[in-house]
């Protein structure tokens, strides 16, 4: 445990001293709100707080930021030290390899939770300002907190796999770029063609939900949905949501983290530094 | 048993080219083996096998008793790997600091970071050291922890001459605190003096393992005369002695060990023509060569 810890602390020591955090956390408050202040205009039409819109339009971007982000600090996480030929030190010491990728995931992650809960919390502070914040969307906010940090925690493992198997940290970073397009852009393309194709058939109504939520970043926009009906209305995505249970979206988020760095730990158990 | 290091029949083959064939050594506590070979004899393979990075074909290691990468191999062995660089953005302390807490911790970290004459740079970032700090940090987190076997692989590389001669000091502490150590190098004349044993790998074939005095009996190599003589009687000497002339004023002459006196009486013999002689044993050089050439067995 204290060998995790000290990995932990010495990353985290890196993300600071490498601008990371500070750039991360810009980024985060800058774009939530600007959405904020963007997306305030519907609220007299939809009967709900300026929070709760805010909350909806933050989802929305949360589903791109956050798989970014996290994939951007952890592409480089086992591809950079082979790279620069530190990781053979590294391995040469007691920690072993679950030990040291476990470390290097609780920095990440306390990193990304940072930037997530700045920006996410300095956004829902103007908008409760502004316009106005009940209980049920302060619960919504912390809702989306949470759920980001569990998003990013997700894409942190998809990074460190690709790191793992990339030769180095430049087929690592488009390996990344890849995951990213695939996951965020492309899988809900291809869904949306399939859906317009079945037009309304037995595929859109039992198939297409799970075929969603079996996507971390759908499920994650599906969790959000599902828990708050004004996120639900803001964002207009109701019909997929009520189609499945409530654990859907949850246990899709959750068991990729667990299949991801399950996946990393194996990758990175065949590294030869 | 009592070898801290044992190696034992390793075998290793990338596809179908071998690495390493039937490589067979052992360092004991307090020694010193200089490791020697070209660029791709199999020096850093055998390091990384040994460390227990990459799964050998066949053969056994055992690091002071343990299988290698095991916990306990591990936490009894130090490294410093060849061209050692760190993340750029930690300090030379905080990085030691990592190590310290990873091997158990319980080093005082600024003493040793003064030992290897970082005292004034710890607090600085390793992106701003050279190369030859950055080597003194891996020679700091070698100290660490009092280990069992110390794997260096070219150690020097990068080291000014004063910066070499303290790494050897560091070595001999080493090794008198009882650390078995193995030396990677190709840095001969070096290790000449620094080793209490020399093994030679060649395209994975370990050639030679043996002190440099046996080694050195057991090649035969011819001691080298250089004899400067007057320019006129340059040539009935090279005739007399069966040297080869070098050039206006020079005759070169090989003999064997036996042979020296024998050879060397005769030249002073010689009276006023000969102005100078040089005597020069056979080096590490070219008993390297010797044992690493193609056609050696």
């Amino acid at each position: 445990m204290s060998r995790i810890l000290a990995i932990t602390q010495s990353e985290v020591l890196i993300l600071r001293r490498n601008l990371w955090l500070v750039m991360a956390t810009l980024i985060m408050v800058l774009f939530a709100l600007a959405l904020t202040f963007a997306g305030s205009a519907p609220t007299g039409s939809l009967g709900v707080d300026m929070l709760t819109v805010s909350v909806a339009s933050m989802t929305t971007l949360s589903v791109y930021l956050a798989p970014l982000l996290a994939l951007m600090i952890s592409f480089d996480a086992i591809a950079g030290d082979s790279e620069r030929g530190s990781l053979a030190l590294l391995l040469s010491y007691p920690a072993g390899r679950g030990e040291v990728l476990l470390g290097k995931f609780l920095a990440h992650l306390g990193a990304l939770s940072f930037a997530m809960i700045i920006g996410f919390g300095a956004a829902g502070a103007v908008a409760a300002w502004f316009g106005g914040a009940g209980a049920e969307s302060l619960a919504a906010l912390s809702r989306l907190i949470i759920t980001s940090i569990v998003l990013g925690a997700v894409f942190l493992t998809f990074g460190y796999l690709v790191s793992a198997l990339a030769q180095g940290p430049t087929a690592a970073a488009g390996m990344a770029a890849g995951l990213w397009l695939i996951f965020v852009v492309l899988y809900d393309l291809g869904l949306l063609g399939a859906v317009v194709m079945d037009d309304g058939g037995s595929f859109t109504r039992s198939v297409f939900p799970w075929v969603m939520v079996a996507n971390p970043a759908d499920a994650f926009r599906l969790w959000n949905v599902a828990a708050s009906d004004g996120v639900a209305l803001a964002t207009g995505m109701t019909g997929a949501a009520q189609a499945l249970p409530v654990w859907a979206a949850p246990a899709s988020l959750l068991l990729w983290s667990f299949i991801g760095f399950a996946a990393a730990r194996a990758a990175f158990g065949r590294v030869e530094p | 048993m009592n070898d801290a290091l044992e190696i034992l029949g390793l075998s290793k083959a990338r596809g179908t080219v071998p690495v390493l064939s039937d490589v067979s050594l052992a360092v004991a506590p307090g020694e010193r083996v200089a490791l020697l070979g070209h660029n791709g004899a199999g020096k850093s393979t055998l390091i990384k096998a040994v460390l227990g990075l990459m799964p050998f074909d066949a053969g056994q290691i055992h690091v002071a008793g343990s299988n290698p990468g095991s916990a306990r191999a591990r936490r009894a062995t130090a490294f410093l790997p060849e061209a050692i660089s760190f993340h750029p953005a930690l300090t030379g302390r905080e990085q030691l600091d990592l190590f310290a807490r990873l091997s158990g911790g319980g080093a005082d970290v600024p003493a040793l970071l003064e030992r290897v004459g970082l005292g004034d740079a710890m607090n600085r970032r390793i992106g701003a050291y050279s190369k030859g700090m950055r080597q003194r940090l891996g020679l700091a987190q070698v100290l660490l922890g009092k280990p069992k076997v110390a794997l260096l692989d070219e150690p020097t590389s990068g080291l000014d001459p004063i910066s070499r001669q303290d790494l050897y000091a560091i070595i001999d502490e080493l090794a008198a605190q009882g650390t078995a150590v193995l030396i990677a190098s190709h840095a001969l004349t070096e290790v000449e003096a620094r080793t209490d044993r020399i093994a030679i790998l060649r395209k994975g074939v370990l050639v030679a393992d043996d002190t440099l005095a046996n080694l050195s009996a057991k090649a035969g190599l011819p001691i080298k005369l250089r004899v400067r003589a007057d320019g006129d009687v340059v040539d009935s000497i090279a005739r007399q002695t069966g040297g080869t002339r070098l050039n206006g004023a020079s005759v070169e002459i090989l003999c064997s060990p036996a042979d020296k006196m024998t050879t060397l009486r005769r030249v002073a013999g010689m009276g006023d023509a000969v102005v100078d002689v040089d005597i020069t044993p056979p080096r590490l050089e070219d008993l390297y060569r010797h044992y690493a050439k193609e056609d050696a067995t």
